[in-house]
């Protein structure tokens, strides 16, 4: 009789404890949010739709991308090792900005240094100007006052064009 | 009928545009006047021609022709008569021919003007606008015919043709596909229109700027003559761009309004040279300077245009905004390759004559200050086209697809916009021709205060991020600058003519009108700038699937999901239409009604957000149908958009200002005086 | 006198003149850019992979993880089929595919493979498993092979003979078995 009730309560045990993991599965608290598949998503890009960032595309393929997220990130997958694999399955153009190796450096040196170049030649063609020429004084008009009428004359002549 | 009426009227119009073409040119080498006369009158019959094309294919749309290729692929039975009729512009071949009709009415009114103290500019122009036009058309009748019709040959396969083929009947189809699902919006009406407005007329000032180069008047007459028809460019651009953010932002459901795609950038270019040159322009009037640079500039603007309709056109580059790949490609290529190449040549030719008038004495004063401004909106060009082309370089050297997305422009061109708030705020207080850091210094501080009350204030309330400090920082020291401007300019005048504030302040801006016009555009741009900060900065979201009665919670708001409807329309979508309560602080603030529609014909879904709008921000609610929709469980996405508005109000500031700046003058009369022997009489104005 | 100031700075004016360096410079900027397009619209006029030429190398790692390379393939006709999960008209081939691998499987001489387009692993695997697939399937990690052979879209169908050169392209679904079998008769030895 005692042996009995052990199996039974040990069958009853057993049950209560692969119910409780059923639950677990279903309910899943522990999940990653909608927030944290977009946090990953958002700085990724479909691979097959141009120019559409992976949290507000609406295809059928990017909600597949979206669920792998979320699954990676279920098994404790970190960001960058979730974005490492999407660049190898799927190529370099799912990031957001080209990664920096080979070629790809020029997209961040480029403009800076045209900038620069801009600046630089600004600067020569501010000096350049800056330079006092008694010559360009005496050959131009500007520098010489107006005669007042005239000024007034050519300033409403120039209105009316 | 129709069809074949419309077909015939752009024909003629293209084979009078080449005739145009060959008089005017012929008619300045020989000398000959009347060939010139006669150039512009074909300039001139080529608006009514391509009205009567215009309004033929409206008719077809309107009309449902659906033998009709384009007729089918942008209308439906079901599409209301305004979107029929903005289907013109819905597809590549109609948009071309509206393109088009743009361009011979521009060119027509420029044609209409007096042109008694020009004679020699009046050719060349009529040349680059007949060329323009005519290369347009010729890819409308060669390569993109939105007349062309279908028709069924005897074997059984349907051809696209204009003409009958033998033997063949047409191909009548009961209904068309109907036009993309996101261009049905009243904001998607115009958008396009405007941006086609402003890329079309700014032709007009790089016809002038060869005219100038060609007939060696390269004084800056030219400046003169199109400075409104470039302020006016100017603004249908502006407004075709703020037009696009806001329809993608109400639309689009991303909670954006600018999303960096090439396309987009591909518009933007041509306005930065174009906001460079209204700037620079400014210099070369007053000091005579900067000739070289203004023809780059508007060399440049014009290119920018075409290049960016060639990228938008060609499959080049894949965007979402791009048309369907056809053979316009290499038509567009070689005339990209002919403007670049004849501009460039003309004004290497020309450069030695574009010399200065006058010397700049100081690297303060406003021109250097211009100038500065000029390299900064240089930068973001170089920034943005830099990115455009990026990713067409990898590909052609190393096979490589690589995606240059908005971290890369953002992170780039902030400091650069920053700078050029700063500059804003600068240089109303440098003086033309001479400055120093001492005068600069003396005008600069007592604005300058209101930088750190400013930004002490916010660091006070809580606000920790350096790129907000930093912007609000200069939005306050260039609004103080930009308003004492007003207030220094309106106090002058009370004080003179004893006129009141309010009555001073329009008097001020009526007599001067591009210079308060321009600080009323600045004052657009600051408040677009802190609508920009507040939602870049500070934009909060959150997404979750609830069921009825649940609720998500972002912030200090909370939304519960009421109810949920489903039905058809009667325009052809399947609409899911959510019902949801907010609630602020706890306390209920209103209802928002987010909804996907779907689109049977082109089955494709839209999702429309409900928008709660207020001064300080926006609460944006989208219903995603990552899953599908229902009462157990919806899925929602939610954005707090803090001051988003203030870029909405900025726009129209700006645009007002814009009308400001470029509204005539009142022609005051002159009148006559006899000249004495001795002496002058003074000219009453 | 030689009134020629082309190159003769005046005395005091601005370096306004034009620059050698900055005329080639332009010059150079303005061809180059249109080099690039002229180059970038070249490549977007190119269809697919060119019959009569011969087929890019690449090796496919199969889900089962098996490699496979594309030259160890010569000798024998290669289908190399291009599919995805999400991709509806696949699933139309899909099981004439299977079926004229069955049909030629016993003469040894045709290999059938099959590459996943841009997909999600499980989703990939329910996709063969639903059509009973049984010919090597692998992911296109990288998308190095779709890129090689300048694909489109999918499905898209690649027949390669013995010596390696492509033969045939067929973009789109098949519709039927026949058809299948229609493309590689012409190929095989007798």
């Amino acid at each position: 009789m005692g042996r009995f009730r052990l199996v039974i309560l040990i069958c009853l045990i057993l049950a209560a404890c692969t119910s409780a993991g059923v639950r677990a599965q279903v309910s899943g608290p522990s999940g990653p949010t909608d927030d944290q598949v977009n946090a990953i998503a958002k700085q990724l890009y479909c691979p097959v739709c141009e120019s559409i960032p992976l949290d507000v595309c609406g295809t059928q393929a990017c909600a597949q991308w979206r669920e792998l997220i979320r699954q990676k990130l279920a098994e404790g997958w970190s960001e960058g090792q979730i974005k490492q694999y999407f660049v190898d399955q799927y190529g370099d153009r799912v990031l957001a900005t080209p990664p920096a190796h080979g070629l790809n450096w020029l997209v961040y040196l480029v403009p800076p240094l045209a900038i620069l170049a801009g600046a630089f030649l600004l600067y020569q063609a501010l000096r350049a100007w800056k330079r006092p020429t008694a010559q360009e004084v005496v050959g131009e008009s500007p520098g010489t006052p107006p005669d007042e009428y005239i000024a007034r004359l050519e300033e409403e002549l120039n209105k009316r064009i | 009928m129709v069809a074949n009426l419309g077909f015939g009227a752009l024909v003629i119009a293209f084979l009078i545009a080449l005739y145009g073409i060959v008089a005017a040119v012929v008619g300045v080498l020989r000398k000959i006047p009347a060939w010139v006369d006669s150039a512009r009158n074909a300039m001139l019959l080529t608006f009514p021609l391509l009205t009567l094309s215009a309004l033929s294919l409206i008719y077809l749309l309107v009309e449902g022709h659906y033998e009709v290729e384009y007729v089918a692929s942008v209308t439906s039975n079901s599409m209301p008569l305004y979107l029929k009729i903005t289907a013109l512009w819905g597809g590549q071949a109609g948009s071309l021919v509206f393109w088009t009709w743009l361009m011979s009415a521009f060119a027509s009114a420029v044609t209409l003007r007096r042109w008694d103290r020009d004679r020699e500019f009046l050719p060349w122009v009529i040349v680059v606008a007949m060329v323009t036009l005519a290369f347009f058309l010729g890819l409308v009748l060669f390569v993109e015919n939105p007349f062309a019709r279908i028709w069924q040959l005897p074997q059984g396969q349907a051809v696209q043709a204009m003409f009958q083929p033998s033997g063949s009947v047409l191909f009548m189809q009961p209904d068309g596909r109907g036009l993309n699902p996101l261009l049905r919006h009243p904001g998607m009406v115009i958008h396009p229109p405007l941006l086609y407005l402003g890329f079309v007329s700014f032709v007009m000032p790089y016809a002038f700027a060869i005219a100038s180069l060609v007939t060696g008047r390269v004084d800056d007459r030219w400046i003169r003559l199109t400075r409104r028809w470039t302020l006016v460019a100017w603004l249908f651009l502006s407004l075709g761009l703020l037009l696009g953010g806001r329809w993608a932002y109400d639309v689009l459901g991303w909670g954006g309004y600018w999303g960096w795609d090439p396309v987009e950038i591909a518009a933007f270019m041509p306005w930065l040279t174009g906001t460079a040159f209204l700037h620079s322009v400014m210099i070369q009037e007053k000091q005579g300077m900067l000739k070289h640079w203004n023809m780059v500039l508007v060399i440049l603007t014009y290119d920018l245009v075409i290049f960016g309709t060639f990228l938008t056109r060609s499959g080049v580059l894949s965007s979402v905004h791009a048309f369907a790949q056809s053979a316009i490609g290499p038509l567009f290529f070689g005339f990209i390759g002919l403007t670049f190449v004849i501009s460039l040549a003309l004004l290497l030719h020309r450069w030695n004559e574009l010399k200065a008038e006058t010397q700049m004495s100081s690297m303060l004063s406003r021109e250097a200050l211009f100038l500065l401004n000029n390299l900064l909106f240089m930068g973001i060009l170089v920034v943005c086209f830099w990115g455009v082309i990026f990713p067409l370089i990898s590909e052609l050297v190393s096979g490589q697809k690589v995606t240059v997305g908005p971290p890369f422009y953002e992170r780039a061109t902030a400091p650069l916009f920053a700078g050029l708030l700063l500059l804003m705020g600068i240089a109303p207080l440098a003086a033309w021709g001479r400055s120093s850091i001492q005068t600069l210094g003396r005008a600069a501080w007592k604005p300058a205060l209101g930088t750190p009350l400013a930004v002490g204030g916010l660091f006070l309330a809580g606000v920790r991020q350096p790129a907000a400090l930093i912007g609000f920082g200069l939005v306050a020291f260039t609004a103080t600058v930009t308003l004492y401007e007003f207030w220094r300019g309106a106090l002058a005048r009370h004080r003179r003519a004893g006129e009141g504030l309010p009555l001073a302040l329009w008097r001020l801006a009526s007599r001067n009108r591009r210079r308060y016009g321009g600080y009323i555009i600045h004052l657009g741009v600051i408040l677009m700038a802190i609508g920009i900060i507040g939602i870049e900065v500070f934009q909060t979201e959150t997404q979750g699937t609830i069921a009825q009665g649940e609720q998500i919670k972002l912030g200090s708001y909370t939304i519960g999901y009421d109810s949920l409807a489903v039905f058809d329309t009667k325009d052809g979508r399947n609409v899911a239409r959510a019902v949801v309560s907010v609630y602020k602080n706890g306390r209920y603030v209103g209802e928002l009604h987010p909804r996907r529609d779907y689109y049977y014909e082109s089955q494709q879904p839209m999702t429309i957000p409900g928008v709660r709008s207020t001064w300080e921000d926006d609460f944006y609610v989208l219903l995603v149908d990552w899953q599908p929709v229902s009462t157990e469980g919806a899925t929602f996405k939610v954005y707090h958009n803090p001051l988003v508005n203030w870029l909405w109000i900025g726009g129209l500031v700006f645009i007002l200002g814009t009308l400001v700046a470029a509204w005539p003058e009142g022609e005051h009369d002159l009148a006559v005086v006899h000249v004495r022997r001795r002496g002058y009489s003074t000219v009453e104005a | 006198m030689n009134l020629d100031t082309t190159d003769v700075p005046l005395p005091g004016a601005p370096a306004h003149l034009r620059p050698r360096w900055g005329r080639i410079l332009a010059w150079i900027g303005v061809l180059g850019l249109l080099t690039i397009l002229a180059l970038g619209l070249l490549r977007t006029q190119r269809g697919p992979a060119t019959v009569g030429d011969l087929v890019p190398d690449f090796t496919l790692t199969t889900f089962d993880g098996q490699e496979i390379k594309m030259s160890d393939l010569r000798g024998k006709v290669v289908v190399l089929n291009f599919w995805a999960s999400w991709c509806k008209p696949c699933e139309q081939e899909a099981a004439d595919l299977e079926a004229a691998w069955q049909f030629y499987r016993p003469r040894g001489d045709v290999v059938f493979l099959g590459v996943d387009y841009v997909d999600t692993e499980p989703e990939a695997k329910a996709y063969l498993e639903k059509f009973s697939i049984t010919y090597p399937n692998g992911p296109d990690l990288g998308t190095r092979i779709s890129q090689a052979f300048r694909l489109s879209g999918v499905p898209e169908t690649y027949f390669v003979d013995q010596n390696g050169i492509l033969q045939f392209v067929q973009i789109g679904p098949f519709q039927s078995l026949p058809e299948i079998k229609a493309v590689i008769e012409p190929l095989l030895n007798p």
